[in-house]
């Protein structure tokens, strides 16, 4: 049975939490500008536990089951991140205390940027973008005020490889640059004849996901940043797939100029159904002037017997803020937190056990779903859905029917260059036995494809509801239910 | 896949039904079964604006899907269809009739030796596939 | 550290590979730079690693343990336990955006909950999913602005008033947008009534963006201001906090095409600054120029109710360059913590927690004007925060303050260099007669030592 809509609920008059009495004598209102109108809901404090408490469980999440969602890294959550967080030392903090109140924080995110400096082989980091889109952005507009402030104002063409994530192109559009799309060549690798052909004095730059969205690691990827560097461009890195490369390879020592971590995908802080993320940006020594403004900063040198003192600074040549305060602290916490807990070679195994387990799925997989680009993958792979023999079933139908046997379906659809695509990140949080339960639906769900794809088409049959007209919610646009109308009396 | 014979046709499947120095501007039967089912479609011209031939007339879009449908040939614009945004899956359903979407008067005719005929455009199809 | 594996099971995933060792698996990446020594420590157990943390954490003042006046844009409010025991549950903490409506209808229902309590809020038709913060929702509403009028309009109006972060952020966004800023140069009246941005209306203006209540707490009505910018073809926004709302008229009185907010009063923690919450809410007509996630009510193939994404072909992962914007990720588990705070305070409790601000900031306005020195530096109606000439350097003050155990106000010289020896307090529901009297007390004697 469905949850009603929150306005069935109500009940005028019904009051679900007391604060205390005013305890000042009451001042007048301001004329005019009283609501006379608040159609909030009605509830008692049960009311609302339950109904979250029996929403929440309509949702497949990390705690509940498998989730191999591609690109997502999708591992688990370490509890202990949570209770750092909710410190009162970190939780009750408000951001605009003089600094020497909140020293504490200002020490645990200084760490938070010496870390992923090390472990991007970067120059400088910013801890403010609020995710991973946010990060891109503000590497784009880092890359833009460069080349303005050399005075190539018509470097403005931002290539772009035919496998990278949507955000790319809209990053780039919404700083104002063009797209230019680069194909991939045969191995998945950036097609370097097409590189070249785009390497000229409107160069602004390149986008460049690796592993990239298929999985790989870029073969050309010594070439790809020598032609852009060549050129006068500078090479943007996303890091959306970092949980490969921990300890493996430093992106900056690649020659990539400017890259954002996600510390809600590598660094393990919860994904929150949709947010918040947290997207660091780090940059080579030539952009550190233009990162966002603030960075913390140590303002006195310690000794042996007192700790530093830290403070914010702004880089001389700052593009600006990219939001209000210092950025998702509440994530830094958590991702601090799991850092500390791993060290150098902790963070090395991250990625190799992430890698292994993406390569063992795909050595089982590989006899009965078709891997274009069939070699070792880095921390994900992507298989097609789709059989000759099978001509009606599609990706969605194999990833509806996942659902049925508890797992969480791969990213379809996605990368756009794979027909039917099934992308599967498995992460190196989970077991062989999960791995193995993983590939065994999967296999069953081959020959189901065969034997009796009615079963695939309409699935899932044991979900809390089956396969939703996304057409009636399009058309209809219900995105609102009227809360709780009726007045006092 | 139903291409009339009687319209010219771009790449990037767009249909155009000459008649004098006047056109009329919509999306093919393979373009709306490609996007299925759609549910919004904004025409971004008004009457009177002239328009280069590759500039956006109209944005189509389903739930998995959306496309910008590009003039063929250059041309001032004279009538727009503007019961089609209340109706948008009446491109489904009659793509070269009651979804129709811009007319124009050609400033430039000879961009329409560029199109391609019904022969050419099904042609075209069949290698994409 | 969270690797469930054992050495033989290893060794039995390699062979099923075909590769002898784990550093076979890289062997693409070039080998001068594969395997860095990494200059970190080693790993700390979660014994350890608590504790490290905890020291950290306890070198800061909390809240707790002060009393707190500051806000500007940041505020000091009781979280019912109710908020995070839902928010921590796992099955919201750590799914994804749902995608897969199938497994996600916790997800997208509470959404819809929270796009419904939104909209009921600011009496606006559509709320989006949320975006990051309220600096951001502000540049988006310029983003949604400049796609509405097609990049043919490009000026838009900044109240001086509005949040300077805010101010800061809509200016990085749109860099390299061709979109010209005016309204809140330095030397803009900060006493002048809003009326007076009218002025720089003309038929190339987008947008005009006022905060309500504004930076410096004041209440204005924004009808005359807002019928202006339509009579010149702009839209109006206006950026809220969330709780005045449960007092004030909501900005759709006012005639306002798009309500933004920053949400962190509704039940999310002060948290040093984050993660908090982007409230946008517009009029129908313009939903598709709105960015960032929306859940629709529909129906399953089983006839029953059911939610699920919708209008994702705005979105950047189908329209890529073509995308409003890039937004991805959202505020999800934030925009959960409103919702919940909304569900259970509901009309009365918001109006209750609105009117204790509202009272208490007048209370402590009213006493502090009364210490010699001091005074206040506008007559305008104000909500909860209100600006204070003090005789001491706001700094010094701030500091002399923190040692009796007080988080003093906000030093506008930093943003405003007009308002040099200008202070600004925040007053919540937090804080009792005792912590005012006990402020007011304080000032009296820090300013004349």
């Amino acid at each position: 049975m469905p949850e009603p809509d929150l306005c069935e609920l109500s009940v005028p008059n019904r009051i679900g939490f007391r604060f205390p009495e005013v305890d000042v004598p009451c001042a007048e209102l301001p004329k005019g500008l009283v609501r006379e109108h608040l159609p909030l809901p009605e509830l008692y404090e049960l009311d609302v536990i339950r109904r979250y408490t029996r929403l929440s469980q309509l949702n497949h999440a990390i705690d509940t089951g498998y989730y191999p969602l591609g690109s997502c890294t999708m591992k688990y959550n370490p509890k202990i991140n949570e209770e750092m967080a909710r410190l009162a030392g970190f939780a009750a903090v408000h951001p605009l205390q003089p600094v020497q109140s909140v020293q504490g924080c200002l020490a645990l995110m200084y760490e938070l940027q010496e870390w992923l400096k090390e472990i991007g082989g970067f120059a400088g980091v910013t801890l403010q973008p609020a995710a991973g889109a946010q990060g891109e952005l503000t590497g784009i507009l880092i890359i833009r005020a460069y080349h303005k402030d050399r005075g190539e104002l018509q470097r403005t063409k931002i290539l772009i490889p035919d496998s990278a994530h949507g955000t790319n192109p809209a990053t780039s559009a919404m700083s104002g640059m063009t797209v230019v799309e680069i194909k991939s060549d045969e191995r998945g690798n950036t097609d370097l004849d097409s590189l070249r052909k785009q390497c000229d004095e409107t160069l602004a730059g390149i986008m460049i996901t690796n592993p990239n969205t298929l999985g790989l690691f870029d073969e050309n990827i010594e070439e790809v940043i020598r032609l852009v560097h060549e050129a006068g461009g500078l090479v943007y890195g996303d890091g959306a797939n970092m949980n490969a490369l921990l300890g493996i390879v430093r992106p900056g020592d690649l020659g990539i100029d400017v890259l954002h971590f996600n510390l809600h995908k590598t660094f393990s802080t919860p994904h929150g159904g949709g947010g918040p993320g947290s997207g660091p940006v780090g940059v080579c020594d030539k952009l550190v002037d233009y990162l966002p403004s603030p960075i913390v900063t140590i303002t006195q040198e310690g000794d042996e017997e007192t700790p530093p003192v830290y403070g914010f600074y702004t880089p001389p040549k700052s593009i600006g803020r990219v939001k209000s305060f210092h950025g998702h602290f509440g994530m830094m916490v958590r991702a601090y937190t799991y850092m500390l807990m791993h060290g150098k070679e902790g963070l090395r195994k991250v990625s190799e056990h992430a890698v292994l387990n993406a390569n063992y799925l795909r050595a089982r997989l590989r006899n009965v779903y078709h891997i274009p680009y069939d070699r070792i993958c880095m921390h994900e792979f992507v298989a097609e859905g789709r059989w000759e023999d099978a001509p009606e079933v599609r990706a969605l139908d194999i990833s509806k029917r996942l659902m049925d046997f508890g797992f969480h379906p791969p990213t379809n659809y996605f990368p756009l260059i794979v027909h039917e695509a099934l992308m599967i990140e498995p992460t190196e949080t989970e077991s062989k036995q999960t791995l193995d339960a993983f590939a065994d639906a999967l296999i069953r769900i081959a020959e189901e494809a065969r034997t009796n794809p009615d079963l695939l088409k309409s699935a899932p049959h044991h979900t809390p509801v089956g396969r939703v007209d996304e057409v009636k919610a399009a058309r209809d646009l219900i995105l609102a239910c009227g809360v709780s109308v009726e007045e006092d009396t | 896949m139903n291409i009339p014979s009687d319209l010219k046709y771009t790449k990037n499947d767009e249909w155009l039904r000459v008649e004098g120095n006047q056109g009329t501007i919509g999306i093919t039967d393979y373009a709306q079964s490609q996007l299925s089912d759609i549910v919004f479609v904004e025409i971004t011209v008004s009457e009177g604006d002239v328009v280069k031939q590759g500039e956006t007339c109209a944005t189509v879009e389903s739930v998995k899907a959306a496309a910008d449908v590009y003039m063929p040939v250059s041309g001032k614009v004279i009538a727009i269809n503007h019961s089609l945004p209340e109706k948008p899956e009446v491109i489904n359903r009659d793509p070269y009739g009651e979804a129709w979407m811009v007319k124009i008067e050609f400033t430039n005719p000879s961009e329409l030796d560029q199109l391609l005929d019904a022969a050419a455009y099904e042609e075209h199809l069949a290698q994409k596939e | 550290m969270f690797l469930p594996h054992t050495d033989k099971e290893r060794q039995q995933m390699l062979e099923t590979i075909g590769v002898k060792t784990i550093e076979e698996l890289f062997a693409a990446i070039p080998q001068k730079y594969r395997f860095p020594e990494l200059k970190l420590p080693s790993a700390l157990t979660e014994m350890e690693a608590q504790a490290v943390i905890s020291d950290l954490a306890s070198t800061n003042d909390n809240l707790q343990e002060m009393i707190c006046f500051l806000g500007a844009g940041a505020y000091n409010h009781y979280i019912p336990a109710v908020v995070d025991a839902i928010i921590r549950r796992g099955e919201f903490l750590t799914a994804y955006t749902p995608y897969q409506a199938e497994v996600s209808q916790g997800t997208l229902q509470s959404i819809f909950d929270f796009q419904s309590l939104m909209t009921a809020l600011t009496g606006m038709e559509v709320s989006n999913a949320s975006h990051y913060d309220g600096a951001t929702a502000v540049a988006e509403a310029v983003t949604m602005a400049n796609a509405h009028f097609r990049g043919k309009r490009n000026r838009v109006i900044l109240s001086p008033a509005l949040h300077p972060h805010y101010r800061q952020t809509v200016r990085t966004y749109h860099a390299n947008t061709g979109i010209e800023f005016v309204g809140d140069e330095p030397s803009a009246d900060l006493r002048a009534s809003p009326e007076s941005l009218a002025e720089l209306l003309n038929e190339n203006t987008a947008l005009v963006i006022v905060q309500y209540p504004d930076f410096f707490g004041r209440i204005y009505d924004y009808t005359q201001l807002a019928a202006k910018a339509h009579q010149a073809g702009a839209l109006f926004a206006v950026s809220v906090n969330p709780i005045a709302l449960g007092l004030l008229k909501p900005p759709s009185e006012f005639g306002a095409d798009i309500v933004t907010g920053e949400g962190q009063p509704l039940g999310i923690p002060l948290s040093f600054g984050g993660p908090y919450l982007g409230i946008f809410t517009t009029r129908k007509e313009y939903v598709r120029r709105m960015a960032g996630r929306l859940v629709g009510e529909t129906v399953d193939n089983r006839g029953q109710k059911a939610y699920v994404l919708t209008l994702t072909a705005r979105e950047q992962h189908i329209r890529r360059e073509k995308a409003t914007s890039n937004i991805c990720t959202n505020q999800g588990l934030m925009a959960l913590a409103a919702t919940v705070y909304l569900s259970l305070v509901g009309k009365h409790g918001l109006r209750q927690v609105a009117e204790l601000c509202y009272h208490k900031a007048h209370y402590a306005a009213d006493q502090i004007k009364a210490i010699e020195g001091f005074s206040l530096w506008s007559d305008e109606p104000f909500f909860n925060e209100f600006v204070v000439k003090s005789p001491t350097p706001p700094q010094e003050l701030n500091q002399k303050l923190l040692e009796y155990g007080i988080i003093g106000g906000y030093d506008l010289e930093q943003d405003y260099p007009s308002l040099k020896g200008y202070v600004m307090f925040a007053v919540t529901e937090m804080n009792t007669k005792e912590e005012i009297d006990y402020l007011v007390s304080t000032l009296a004697e820090v300013s004349h030592a």
